[in-house]
Order: C-alpha cells, then structure tokens, then sequence
C-alpha cells in the first residue's frame, strides 16, 4: 500500500452515501404512485435489512464489555455509532407503521370478520398492541445505547476503571433484553406477515442474520479505516483473523438455525407449518434456495477457513461484502413468498429501495462516527506487535 | 572435528534460559534470522507470536483434521444412504427412503467426531507421544519451564549448530543461564 492518508474522508464518504441513498429513492419515488402494496412490501425488506445493523452493533457492543477481547476494542467506535443511530431506524419505520392494513392482514378488519384462526389471536395481533409493542422495543433499545454511549464517553474522559464495571453491568441486562426484544420484534414485524404460520427459532435466525450482517459492514468500514492514520498504526492481521472468525462462527450459526427450522417442519409435515417451504423450495423461489446453500454457506465457509484471506483486511473485505449481498437475498427469500406464494417476483423496488434506505442509514451512522475520535477508547490496551522486542534492536 | 562429534553423539542441543517472553521472542526471531532451523520453545503459558518467530509453520494439523472432518461427513451420510436405502429400508411416514434432510444430523456429528479423533491422535501421532522420556528433562531447572521461566532449545541436528559458536550466540541474547542438554 502506498502512503496513508493523513485521516479518513470521513464527510466525503458520507456525502457519496447521502448522494447514492437519495438518488436511489428517488428513482422508487415513481413505484409508490404506481403500485404503492409492492413498494412498502419492498420498504418493509429494505428496512429490516438496514435495522438488523443497529441491534447488532448492540449486541455485538455488549458482548463486547462482557467478554472483551482486541478485536472489539478496534471496531467499538463503529459499534457504538451504529447504537446511536436508533433515533433514525424509528424515523424510517414510520412508512410501515402507518400503512400497517396494507402489509399486515390481521390489521385488515374485512379479512379478520372471515378467519376463526386471526380472531383468536386478535388478542395479540391488533394494531394498538402492535404500536406499544414497538414502542417498547425501541425505548430498551435507545436506553440502553444511551446508557453505553454515557458510560464509554465517561471512560474515555476519566481514564479509570470504574465505569469498565458499569459497562459490564448494562451490558449482562442488556444482552437479556436485547434477546427478548429481537425475537418479539421479528415475531410482530416479519413473522405476522404470515398469521397462520409460526416457528418458535424464528427470532434465534433474524439475531443471527443481524449479527452476521453487522459484522461484515464493520469488516468493510474497518478495512476503510485500517488505510488512515490512527487506525493504520493500530490495527494487526490478527484483528482481521478474529473477525474473520467470528464471520466464520455465524456463517456457521446461520446454517445451524435454518438448518434446525427445515428439518423440524420438514419432519413434522403438517399442514400448518410446511406451506412456509412449499412457497419456498418449490416453483422458482427453489433456485434461490440453492443459491443461499451455496453462496451463504458453502462458498463463505470455504474462503473464511483460509488463514490467509482472514488476516488480509481488503481480501477479508471482499467476503465480508459477498455476506452483505446474501443477506439481502436471504432476508429476501424469507420476506417476500409471504406475498407471493411460489412464483419468484423480483420488483425493481425490491434493489432500490434498499439502496436507497441504506444509503441514508449509513450516511447518518458516519455522521455518528466522526463525531468522536477515531482512535479506540481503550487503544492503550492493544498489544503492539512484539512492542517490548522492537526497543532491542 | 571434536565439535562435530559432539554435537551429534553426546549433544542434544543447547538450552538458553529466559526470565520473561519478550526475551523468549526476541531471541527466538535472532536465532531464526541467524539462520538456525532445529529448534523448540518451552513456556508455561502459550505465547502469541512466538510460532512466527520461531518461524514454525504447522500445516499438517489442520489438514488432518480436515481430512478427518471431510471422511466423517463423506462416511456419515454414505453410512444413513446406506442403511436407509439398501440395508433396512423402512417406510417412515411414507417419506421415501432416500430422504437427505434426516440424514444431515448424523452426518454433522460423524463429521464432528471424526475431525476431533484427528485432532486428538494426528496430535499425539505428530508429537510422537507417549513418550517417556525427552533430553531436554535432564536440564537442571527445566521443570520451571511449566512455572515462570522461558527456554529456548537449538538442537545439535541444525546444520549450523556448533557448541561454542551456539552457545556464545545464545548468550548474547540476554539469556540467564545456557545449558547443554545431553541425550
């Protein structure tokens, strides 16, 4: 790599991402006059690709103070704007919360006059609890990134190890909530598309598929950073290993919860449960569902077990840029059959809308990020490489 | 000549002793871009970085267990085929018999198994263990290796391995004490 540049553009990048999200929606602005159901089933898609990063940043953020480690130390600036951006992920569900009839059909009172089975969940599936619900949802999440913001901000300036323990204290509760609200969260957002069916891992997969799709955007950003100063000095192969791991670890997850859900449907083969694959194996969405196989499984397990494209932060990136894409495919896959039963229906909306959602969310997460040092709260604790030997020569 | 013959009758090699890892490490990488190849560190506690300064290249471990992983998965799934198909077909709520899905657990713990059995004994057969004994226990002091000091051991089988040259190389990388170990 030639010389480093002196910082990061981190307000160039920001404006390229505000440029590419508002051109992006305004060119699904046409789809909304058009055929407003699709655009805010492609909306709803974009938009729970784009939440998964916050919540995981969370996650990743309080595992982080419970188990510690370099590899959070370096990326937990990243993490923590990614927290502080929770104000603007409720901003951006406003289109599905006020067009709740339109996505929802237990919200729809025609349809629920006529079924027994969405009667008798009434009681849980109306909009009002539905509101409150997310609600709740929203405020543990942004009390508790409140709360790790505060403390970090009060580590960083005291420089002592009192606030490590409040830390770690947010963050035991905190991983407690955090799991509670996601599953419930996926439950009402994505699994009542389909009222009649259920499956009790569901939440499991959305937290895993957030975590895995949270860590490959911090490998792309932190393989940006690792081009500047001070992040360049800092930053090992070994860094980049242990995110490839832990990339590697979820790939794994992924394929184990999803896994687990087939087989028990499959095995079961009610007639409940199983219309959830039928819509999915079969017809053409099938051909999605080998592609997830192979480049959501297969293909990231084989590159992320070489050690040498691991401890290579722009190779590393690559991948990490592979696992972005499929999880926009899975989630994809898993989202729209709800509406559309077996024929694959790819909208022009369903690539836009994403883009264009993304390109806002993370132009504000950089704005987040600027506006604290770069250099990582406890940089003291990074083992420089051989520090000690280098003063022999 | 006498050198000669006492690095490799008499001689294992010579032992450097080490009060931290730092020094460990250091001398470790000196002793590499010296050019000695035939070497070991011993430490209580595994040390980062020390494999690359010793310039150890382990490959044949992980690809054991790779191995062993890929006959697991292989074996596993072709065992289920095997008995669901041909050996003792059944019908089970009228699946047919070669239904993939229940064979991908057993094949997933087949391959499971099989990866840590080559771990385990790829390790031991690789180490060359049990072993009773090794030379570098007749090394007065030896046993704090597993407390808090630090050896580093350059082997009489390194073509560049002389006794007196050696040892005033190892001395001169801040070690406490150097040693001969005597087979």
């Amino acid at each position: 790599m030639g010389s480093l540049a002196a910082s990061m553009d981190l307000a160039g990048m920001r404006r390229k991402a505000l440029l590419v999200g508002g051109i992006a929606l305004a060119a699904s602005a046409p789809g909304l006059m058009a055929d407003p159901e699709q655009f805010f089933r492609s909306y709803l898609v974009a938009y729970l690709y784009w939440a998964a990063i916050p919540t995981g940043c969370l996650a990743l953020l309080m595992l982080h103070h419970l188990v510690g480690g370099e590899w959070g130390i370096v990326i937990r600036r990243m993490l923590e704007a990614g927290t502080r951006t929770f104000l603007l992920v409720l901003l951006l569900l406003a289109p599905v919360l006020l067009n709740l009839p339109r996505l929802y059909i237990w919200a729809r009172p025609d349809v629920v006059a006529h079924d027994k089975l969405l009667q008798h969940k009434a009681a849980y599936l109306n909009t009002g609890f539905f509101l409150g619900r997310t609600a709740f949802y929203f405020a543990a999440w942004m009390l508790l990134a409140f709360l790790l913001n505060k403390y970090s901000t009060a580590q960083e300036r005291d420089k002592t190890n009192g606030w490590k323990g409040k830390l770690q204290t947010v963050s035991g509760i905190g991983i407690l909530v955090y799991g509670l609200t996601v599953s419930f969260a996926s439950v009402d957002w994505v699994m009542s598309l389909d009222p009649h069916w259920f499956s009790t891992i569901y939440g499991v997969m959305f937290m895993v598929g957030g975590a895995l799709t949270t860590l490959s955007f911090v490998v792309i950003m932190l393989s940006r950073l690792a081009q500047a100063q001070p992040m360049a000095a800092l930053l090992k192969p070994s860094h980049f290993h242990d995110l490839g791991n832990l990339m590697f670890a979820f790939v794994m997850l992924w394929a184990y919860v999803a896994f687990s859900q087939f087989l028990i449907i499959w095995s079961g083969n009610l007639p409940e449960e199983i219309p959830f694959y039928l819509h999915r194996f079969h017809g053409s969405w099938g051909v999605i569902a080998v592609a997830l196989l192979l480049f959501h499984f297969a293909l990231p397990f084989i590159l992320l077990l070489l050690r040498v494209i691991k401890k290579k932060a722009q190779v590393l990136a690559r991948v990490a840029m592979l696992m972005m894409f499929m999880r926009l495919v899975d989630l994809i896959w898993m989202v729209t059959p709800s509406f559309h039963g077996e024929r694959i229906s790819l909208h022009w909306l369903d690539l836009t809308l994403p883009v264009g959602v993304g390109g806002i969310w993370v132009a504000y997460f950089l704005s987040q990020l600027s506006n604290r040092p770069i250099e990582p709260v406890e940089a003291h604790l990074i083992e420089a490489p051989h520090a000690a030997v280098e003063g022999g020569h | 000549m006498s050198d000669f013959h006492a690095a490799h009758g008499r001689l294992y090699g010579l032992m450097a002793e080490f009060d931290n890892r730092y020094d460990l490490i250091e001398a470790a990488k000196r002793s590499h871009a010296a050019g000695y190849r035939k070497m070991d560190a011993y430490s209580p506690m595994p040390i980062h970085g020390l494999e690359e300064a010793l310039g150890f290249h382990e490959w044949r471990m992980p690809m054991l267990v790779l191995l062993g992983g890929i006959f697991g998965c292989v074996g596993g799934f072709s065992l289920m085929y095997w008995m669901a198909v041909h050996a003792y077909p059944m019908n089970i709520g009228g699946r047919p018999n070669y239904s993939w899905p229940a064979f991908i657990p057993p094949a997933f713990e087949t391959t499971i198994l099989c990866a840590a059995f080559a771990a385990v004994f790829g390790m031991l057969a690789l180490n060359g263990l049990p072993r009773p004994h090794h030379p570098v226990f007749s090394v007065p002091g030896f046993a704090l290796a597993t407390r808090d000091k630090f050896f580093l051991c350059i082997e009489s089988a390194d073509p560049l391995f002389q006794v007196e040259a050696t040892r005033k190389f190892l001395e001169s990388l801040h070690a406490k004490e150097v040693n001969e170990v005597e087979r």
